[in-house]
């Protein structure tokens, strides 16, 4: 390393910089010290201890259990594993099915409201925004009167002949309803006695229950608007030069969308994607408001487990472990979906149509 | 790279330290808090009001315990405030863990095994004056290892809620009112038409356990010793409410479109329902045209049976004054103060000398009361509010479900709270 060229730049006339540098960040270092990485810090530490909740969780009284807190989750055997590989296995319905159904109808609408010919463009785009905005207890406790046994979708079922199901009260998987309807009532032996998490393989493929799949509509119909203004946001920086080349070159409207336009999103996808992946693990205020787990444990999620164990049933380590196997499982999601959206080189394979080679006769 | 090493090393070091000065700040006097609780001795620093905490279900509710409360402290000379918790159980937990906890609070039987066992309670139940008049049944709800911890406040038992229109609409009489279980299945048929079913109940284990007492079993023995879920008894009074189930004379509420019992039966969604004291409030309030009576629940096949709901007024180990926190329980568990409280929120009087008063003064509820004689509290071992979610989930599928299995599932899970 250049040592002497660092002191002899610092001497100089820029040598106050760095403390500068420091003053004037120092504000939000010392706001986000306190009231995020030292508490994310002691949360970490409670998660390897003891602690039952009362005093600090530094007295000399809280002792250090290593893994103890962890292992009752994940291969305890008890109550605390099955509630816990329910919640995992609930959220992860939750998230297979809220991210790519919100961010494919984000674009979608986003892609609506940025037409040119669009009359009342900005109506439009004040109403699709307009949930995103508003408070989400409001909109469950909205959701919870629209899907009540008596509520308006149920009603309006009825009125096209459908005898809808009874959302918010109703434990049973979709993809066991579906399999029933097909006479399917118990799965094969292989995955109704084989388990994991204290739950069989059968009931993890249960899908998402029918009062959890009212939680899916909500997430896709309050998140929509938000993620929909980022790809409005994006969609105006495209230039349009790009875009009428592709149209020179014969491209029709389909193809300009998945070969030119949606390269070009490829960042804001990844926000969207990243942004929607941690909002749907993170699932809570929903859940506390509207049905707090039931029917059946059904829409239990990790977020509202971590609270419960902690709160009410007062095993604060074992509320904490969840917490962090709940980053451990974003912090993975995420990596891995960065690693798919990476800007790669073009394969060969996909290169062969746009090359031009001597023996196919020229180009068209 | 040497000088981004120290760095990271003064950052971390700056952390830690921040971490043990934070947590410094929240523990106050640190340790010698705990003291005091384990010595024997009361503390009474007199120079420190008492702060009660209250979950409270509504404005009645807040206005009669401030007004017996302000009263204490008026004749006491003793400060206090009363505040109500939006999150009762969030609201202790914070107070527990910095170590300033409301002095006098609310505290239901689920909670009381963790606070109990990590020292944050101050176990006065033998030191009341009143001690002797409480009913048994609510002591030993409140006593965990041995040790009776707190005074009930109140108790509530379930019985039979009947509308009496529709009773008499379907050509019943009081002869009819139904005493054994063959009886309630034919009167529930009778009342059952295509727009409303005979019974309504929330399909839970606090209702459901009813039938479970009623066939002589429970999920625990009197002291939480035990498991007892899986019994014979038990699955008999399982399988009798699937019966009801499945002929279609007994639905859950949640089904028919109801929050919880009482709102299927204020709403007429069903004739009869299984219910405690507390749905006189919400009837006088959201359905003050439905007529209704109470009467007690039928025998089962080892006669009477029910289940009784009760809170207690915990006193925090942590308080600086619990000589005056104890006299200010003693004061609202007397009999004056437990039969306003009846007279203006409800809930019945948690002491039997209040008994006689409180049926007079309460005549078309007697049943209700009549029901502390027999009825069995829940499980209070710690854990066991998640064992008993889990059943309540499983009771949901009843219907279709196995009640062998359930129980048998329950059983599996206490057993492994009592290792």
């Amino acid at each position: 390393m250049s040592t002497p060229a660092r002191t002899s730049r610092r001497s100089g006339i820029r040598g106050g910089e760095a403390a500068s540098g420091w003053l004037f960040t120092a504000p939000m270092i010392i706001l986000l010290g306190m009231f995020l990485v030292i508490p994310v810090l002691m949360a970490l530490w409670v998660s390897f201890s003891d602690w039952n909740g009362r005093g600090s969780p530094f007295s000399g009284s809280v002792s250090f259990v290593g893994l103890d807190n962890y292992s009752a989750l994940v291969g305890g055997g008890g109550l605390a594993e099955q509630d816990f590989g329910t919640a995992l296995r609930n959220n992860a319905w939750y998230v297979l099915l809220v991210v790519p159904i919100q961010t494919m109808l984000s674009l979608f609408l986003a892609v609506l409201v940025n037409r040119q010919i669009l009359r009342g463009r900005g109506f439009f785009r004040t109403a699709f925004y307009f949930p995103s905005v508003t408070s989400s207890v409001a909109i469950t406790v909205l959701w919870l009167f629209l899907f009540s046994a008596t509520g308006a979708v149920k009603k309006l079922l009825a009125f096209v002949g459908v005898n809808g199901p009874n959302w918010f009260n109703d434990p049973s998987g979709v993809l066991h309803n579906i399999l029933g309807v097909f006479g399917v009532q118990t799965g094969p032996a292989a995955l109704t006695d084989n388990s994991f998490l204290g739950i069989s393989f059968w009931e993890w493929l249960a899908g998402p229950s029918v009062a959890m799949s009212a939680f899916i509509l909500m997430a896709v119909f309050t998140t929509s608007g938000t993620f929909m203004l980022l790809f409005i946001a994006a969609l105006q920086n495209l230039s349009g030069d790009v875009v009428e080349a592709a149209m020179m070159d014969g491209a029709n409207g389909w193809q300009r969308f998945w070969r030119v336009t949606l390269p070009q999103l490829r960042p804001t996808l990844f926000t969207v994607l990243t942004l929607g992946l941690i909002g749907a693990w993170q699932v809570f205020d929903q859940i506390y408001t509207g049905t707090q787990g039931g029917p059946g444990k059904t829409t239990l999620t990790p977020a509202y487990l971590s609270y419960q164990t902690a709160f009410t049933n007062q095993a604060w380590g074992q509320g904490a472990a969840i917490a962090f196997i709940l980053f451990v499982i974003i912090v993975v999601f995420t990596l891995f979906q960065r690693w798919l959206l990476a800007e790669r080189k073009v394969s060969v394979r996909r290169m062969r149509p746009y090359l031009q080679t001597p023996t196919s006769g020229g180009s068209r | 790279m040497q000088r981004r090493n120290s760095r990271w090393l003064i950052g971390a070091g700056l952390t830690v330290a921040g971490a043990l000065t934070l947590s410094a700040c929240g523990s106050g006097s640190g340790f010698g808090g705990d003291t005091a609780a384990t010595g024997g001795e009361l503390t009474s620093d007199s120079s420190q009001g008492l702060n009660i905490l209250i979950g409270s279900s509504g404005d009645a509710e807040t206005a009669s315990v401030n007004a017996a409360v302000a009263a204490w402290s008026e004749e006491s000379g003793t400060d206090a405030k009363v505040s109500v918790a939006s999150d009762l159980n969030q609201q202790l937990a914070q107070g527990f863990a910095a170590q300033k906890p409301a002095d006098v609070f609310y505290l239901s039987t689920d909670a009381l095994a963790g606070y109990a066992s990590n020292g944050s309670l101050l176990a006065y139940g033998d030191e009341l004056a009143n001690k002797d008049d409480f009913y048994p049944s609510l002591v030993s709800s409140f006593t965990y290892d041995g040790e009776f911890y707190c005074a009930p406040k109140d108790f509530s038992t379930l019985q039979l809620i009947i509308n009496t229109d529709l009773w008499a609409q379907a050509g019943l009489t009081d002869a009819d009112i139904p005493t054994t279980w063959d009886e309630l299945a034919a009167v529930s048929k009778t009342l059952t038409t295509p727009e409303r079913v005979g019974l309504a109940i929330g399909g839970e284990y606090a209702r459901l356990g009813a039938f479970m007492a009623e066939a002589g079993g429970s999920l625990m023995n009197e002291d939480s010793t035990e498991a007892t879920a899986n019994s014979a008894e038990n699955v008999a009074g399982l399988e009798y409410a699937q019966t009801l189930l499945n002929d279609g004379v007994m639905s859950y509420a949640s089904e028919i479109g109801a929050g919880w019992g009482g709102e299927a039966f204020g709403k007429q969604l069903s004739a009869m329902t299984i219910e405690g004291n507390w749905i006189t409030g919400a009837m006088k309030n959201d359905f003050p045209d439905v007529k209704y009576t109470v009467a007690e629940l039928p025998e089962g096949p080892e006669g009477k049976g029910t289940m009784q709901f009760t809170n207690c007024w915990g006193i925090a180990a942590d308080s600086p004054n619990q000589a005056a926190a104890l006299e200010l329980v003693e004061q609202l568990t007397s009999k004056d103060a437990q039969l306003t409280f009846s007279e203006e929120f409800g809930p019945m009087p948690s002491i039997q000398s209040a008994a006689e008063e409180w049926k007079i003064s309460n005549p078309t509820l007697v049943a209700f009361l009549n029901g502390a004689d027999y009825a069995k509290g829940v499980p209070n071992v710690q854990g066991a509010a998640d064992v008993v979610s889990d059943l309540n989930a499983q009771l949901e599928s009843l219907k279709t479900g196995d009640a062998t299995a359930i129980l048998d599932s329950t059983q599996q899970n206490l057993e492994a709270l009592l290792k």
